[in-house]
């Protein structure tokens, strides 16, 4: 029973992962995801260490391409809460994207109904204007799955087609705006409608309401009893019916909290960046939101910086673009760091073993466990 | 310490192993020799390492320390895959069968055979080791289809399909009605008779002194000792395994019993199939008193329970709590009105596995731990710690998962959240399945504090003495229906037996509850 073959790897379970190989396993994966793509660029003949300088300039490395990173992260930081508040109740909401959209939508029939409004009365009316259509976006879902068991999944996407479509045709009809000469643009923003800057910086103050929403999420997850009961139905159903908590209800909840998050998102993009409504306004943040809720592992706080990091692949984008380079790169590195990301989360959970090809006989050597000092609290 | 013996006859030796967790060592130097062709006994308190020890045997868990020998040999065992090559399968409490293949593809599962399949080969193949194994069902029956008792000789099935030399049992009997057990043990024997070793572990003092050769106690993850079974008694066990002795009866002392608390009548509901589970069933509680309920599992119980917590709506009949209707009422509702429920699931319904033993506590009493908009954490971990040294629950840290916690823990914990409710009547399913001497001990004297303080208690269990030990009435109940009634002052274990097998309703029942 020992015929010794050469070595071969395993994986082995890690009881409770700890936060250091937690995060030393996140920070590997997204180096690696640079590094394999850096292998990609250098093949394509476009030297990879120019693209990355040149991104670098686009997103941290000038004053401008910094303020681009920030504007770029504002609408993603909403969008990712949209997926991470659905998620902690295992509901996949694919649907930020649509939600965003009538948020946006929503605030703009605010905007163009009373553009004389004091700034104040109005931004507020924009901002209740975007949390219902993103609610009621999310709402039809939720209620589908909670009553009728549909899986929300396909219904959150297919809105995503009718609110894009009902936007573009908004800005190709009755919103159109004459100047533009048959562009899908709408008319301008009144003054009242927009979203102040800060400082004498480039960026809006939708990112204190951006911020605001992180920590209050964060805040209602995990400190109240509500958010409380949202965590024992995501873990175990089960005991969440015979501790009387009500599954349907707390699920049509958890879905209009995600859609209005989304829809918020969508009022302070028409508002602080476009000012006023137009086709596209939203180059995928609902489902780039999706991947930087995954890579925060759905932690309202987490998620910020990852929106940062994604506002500044956005961003970089655009620059490559003007070095005359495909801004699908950009493209292709959030794929990458994706893919590194979910394949890292194997070793957050296993580790990984060289042993013998059968059964070793050499005296049990004492393996050393991983585990000693797992800090058990989960990263959110 | 006994230790050695010939070297022929020693199959498995452990020397030295130290396993820790965070926070606890639950395995401290232990040092454990198996021989050939016995049945050896692990016995020990609920947390006292016994399952990790196993886990270790089996290459589940790496030992921090020490060395594991067979026949001789040094081995590592870094993983299951290596202890089955060396020859030594677990069979564990929770069953990791695929329910909808059949018995001889789980058998197959994971066995490395050939790459192509001939169904007709394999399932003669296995239908005679199945015989060995005791199992009476076809090899092409779907695992769905079996009793948990046939299940667990499935697992045995697998174990020696994949020539096993050392079985190694954890809690085998827990799931099993005694009956059950009893064939159980005879396979194990003749298992022992072929020369296999069999490891067997257990709460069970009767059990292990009927069924093992050997007996080795573990208490607080060290070695106490190994036993002859000849040549020792309940009694030492016990000591051996608490550190004090143990009074085997708790004395139910005359109650008064008052109103009628809990009203049941001509109750339907289905179970999950969509099958009539639970077919007019009626009974009634009375404060201060246990009313018993036996009968062979799956004959509506869980069903029952299910729908007197409001998990499970009922399709017929009537629930009154207190002279109020609460059929339709919601499960929070009843929670409100001092309903408590010990689900026999403790990790599926009980308690949430992934959260920690705070946010447990708080499960049904957020109301209670509230400041202002948010939830009070602290006075949570606070009333969390005092139950914890009330029930004598032993954990880790009190901010670990409750999944890591041994079983008997994890039911004083369940336990203990459900009584501390202060409530006014206890539907307790199982309560004492699993947990060991000291801890059903306590279990019971908990049971029957309530019932002093004229809590009004329904005691579902399979465990016939349990019931005579505590109830003061006993109902049968059988495919859903309340078979019969008896008094426990005047039960007679023969009838109630017969009711339970659905031959002794020609006997009168008496009206339920009466009054
Ligand atoms: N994976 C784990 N992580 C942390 N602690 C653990 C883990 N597994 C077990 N423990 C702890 O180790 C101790 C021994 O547990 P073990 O499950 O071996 O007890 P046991 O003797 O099998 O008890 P029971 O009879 O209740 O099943 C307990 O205190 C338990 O909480
Ligand atoms: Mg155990």
């Amino acid at each position: 029973m020992k015929p010794a073959g050469g070595l071969r790897p395993r994986l082995v379970k890690r009881l409770l992962p700890s936060r250091r190989i937690r995060v030393a396993v996140r920070l590997i994966a997204l180096l690696g995801a640079f590094a394999v793509a850096g292998i990609f660029l250098q093949a394509t003949g476009r030297g990879a260490g120019a693209v990355y300088r040149a991104m670098w300039t686009g997103s941290f490395g000038s004053p401008y391409g910094q303020a681009q990173t920030i504007l770029a992260a504002i609408p993603l930081i909403f969008t990712a809460l949209a997926v991470a508040v659905a998620f902690r109740m295992l509901l996949w909401n694919i649907g930020a994207e649509g939600q965003f959209y009538i948020g946006a939508f929503g605030a703009t029939a605010v905007a163009y109904s009373a553009p004389d409004w004091p700034r104040w009365l109005l931004l507020a009316a924009m901002v209740v204007g975007g949390l219902v259509g993103g609610a009621l976006w999310g709402l039809i879902p939720g209620a589908l799955r909670a009553f009728f068991g549909t899986n929300e999944i396909v219904p959150t996407l297919l809105l995503n087609y009718v609110a894009i479509l009902l936007v573009d045709y908004m800005v190709n009809g009755p919103w159109t705006d004459p100047a533009t000469l048959g562009f899908p643009l709408g008319k301008p923003f009144s003054e009242s409608a927009i979203l102040p800057l800060v400082g004498n910086t480039a960026i809006h103050s939708g990112i204190y309401l951006a911020l605001a929403a992180a920590l209050s999420v964060s805040m209602v997850l995990s400190r109240t009893a509500w958010g409380y009961k949202i965590k024992v139905i995501g873990s175990n159903a089960r005991a969440a019916s015979y501790a009387g908590f009500s599954i349907p209800r707390n699920m049509v909840a958890v879905m209009l909290l995600s859609g209005a998050l989304a829809g918020l998102g969508g009022m302070v993009e028409v508002s602080g960046v476009v000012h006023k409504i137009q086709a596209n306004i939203s180059p995928g943040f609902g489902y780039t939101g999706i991947i930087v809720a995954t890579l925060a592992r759905f932690s309202p706080i987490y998620l910020v910086p990852m929106a940062v990091l994604f506002g500044a692949l956005v961003v970089s984008g655009t620059e490559l673009q003007t070095l005359g380079l495909p801004s699908d790169i950009v493209l292709m590195l959030q794929g990458v760091i994706l893919f590194f990301a979910l394949a890292g989360e194997l070793f957050v959970n296993y580790r990984l073993v060289w042993r013998a090809g059968t059964v070793s006989d050499h005296p049990s050597t004492p393996a050393p466990v991983s585990n000693r000092a797992a800090d058990l609290e989960q990263a959110g | 310490m006994p230790r050695g013996g010939a070297p022929v006859t020693s199959a498995i030796e452990l020397r030295g192993i130290v396993k820790r967790f965070p926070g606890v060592v639950a395995n401290s130097n232990i040092d454990l020799e198996l021989r050939h062709g016995e049945v050896h006994a692990l016995l020990g308190e609920n947390g006292a390492g016994k399952s990790t020890l196993m886990s270790v045997l089996a290459g589940i868990y790496q030992p921090d320390a020490g060395s594991i020998l067979i026949d001789g040999e040094p081995i590592a065992l870094r993983s299951p895959r290596d202890a089955i090559q060396a020859g030594i399968a677990m069979v564990h409490q929770h069953f990791r069968l695929v329910k909808p293949f059949t018995v001889a593809e789980n058998v197959l599962l994971g066995a490395r055979t050939s790459w192509l399949l001939s169904p007709g080969r394999l399932e003669a193949e296995v239908a005679d080791l199945a015989q060995q194994a005791g199992l009476k069902a076809s090899p092409s029956a779907r695992i769905w289809q079996l009793s948990v008792g046939e299940q667990q000789r499935v697992e045995i099935l697998k174990a020696l399909y994949r020539k096993a030399r050392v079985l190694i049992l954890d809690e085998p009997t827990a799931v099993l009605t005694p009956q059950e057990a009893e064939a159980l043990f005879v396979t194990l024997r003749s298992m022992a008779a072929d020369g296999r070793t069999v490891v067997f572990v257990s709460h069970k003092l009767s059990e292990v002194m009927s069924v093992a050769d050997r007996i080795t106690v573990l208490r607080g993850g060290k070695h106490v000792g190994t036993l002859e079974t000849a040549s020792t008694d309940e009694h030492r066990l016990a000591h051996l395994m608490v550190g004090r002795d143990i009074a085997f009866e708790s004395a139910r002392a005359p109650g008064e019993a008052g109103e009628i608390v809990l009203r049941v009548d001509d109750l339907h509901a289905l179970s999950d199939l969509g099958l009539p589970a639970v077919r007019g069933a009626s009974l009634s509680v009375r404060a201060g008193e246990i009313l018993g309920l036996a009968g062979v599992a799956g004959n509506g119980q869980r069903e029952l329970a299910e729908a007197l917590a409001g998990t499970r709506p009922p399709t017929r009949g009537r629930i009154e709590l207190y002279g109020a209707d609460l059929t339709r009422a919601s499960a929070r509702r009843r929670i409100e009105a001092g309903l408590a429920y010990v689900p026999e699931d403790r990790l599926g319904t009980g308690l949430v596995g992934a959260m920690d033993a705070t946010a447990n506590v708080m499960l049904k009493s957020l109301s209670k731990h509230r400041r202002g908009p948010l939830l009070d954490y602290r006075s949570a971990a606070r009333r969390t710690k005092d139950l914890v040294e009330q029930f004598g629950i032993k954990m880790s840290s009190l901010d670990a998962p409750v999944r890591l916690m041994s079983g008997g823990n994890l039911q004083k914990l369940l336990l203990a959240r459900e009584l501390s409710s202060s409530p006014r009547v206890v539907i307790a399913a199982h309560p004492t399945a699993g947990l060991d001497v000291g801890a059903t001990e306590a279990v019971h004297e908990l049971l029957l504090e309530q019932r002093a303080s004229g809590v009004g208690i329904l005691l579902i269990s399979e465990d016939l003495d349990e019931l005579l030990m505590l109830s003061d009435r006993i109902a049968v109940m059988y495919e859903g229906e309340i078979a019969g009634e008896v008094s426990a002052d005047d039960a007679d274990l023969e009838r109630i037996g017969l009711m339970m097998g659905g031959t002794g309703a020609d006997a009168p029942p008496m009206a339920a509850g009466g009054g």
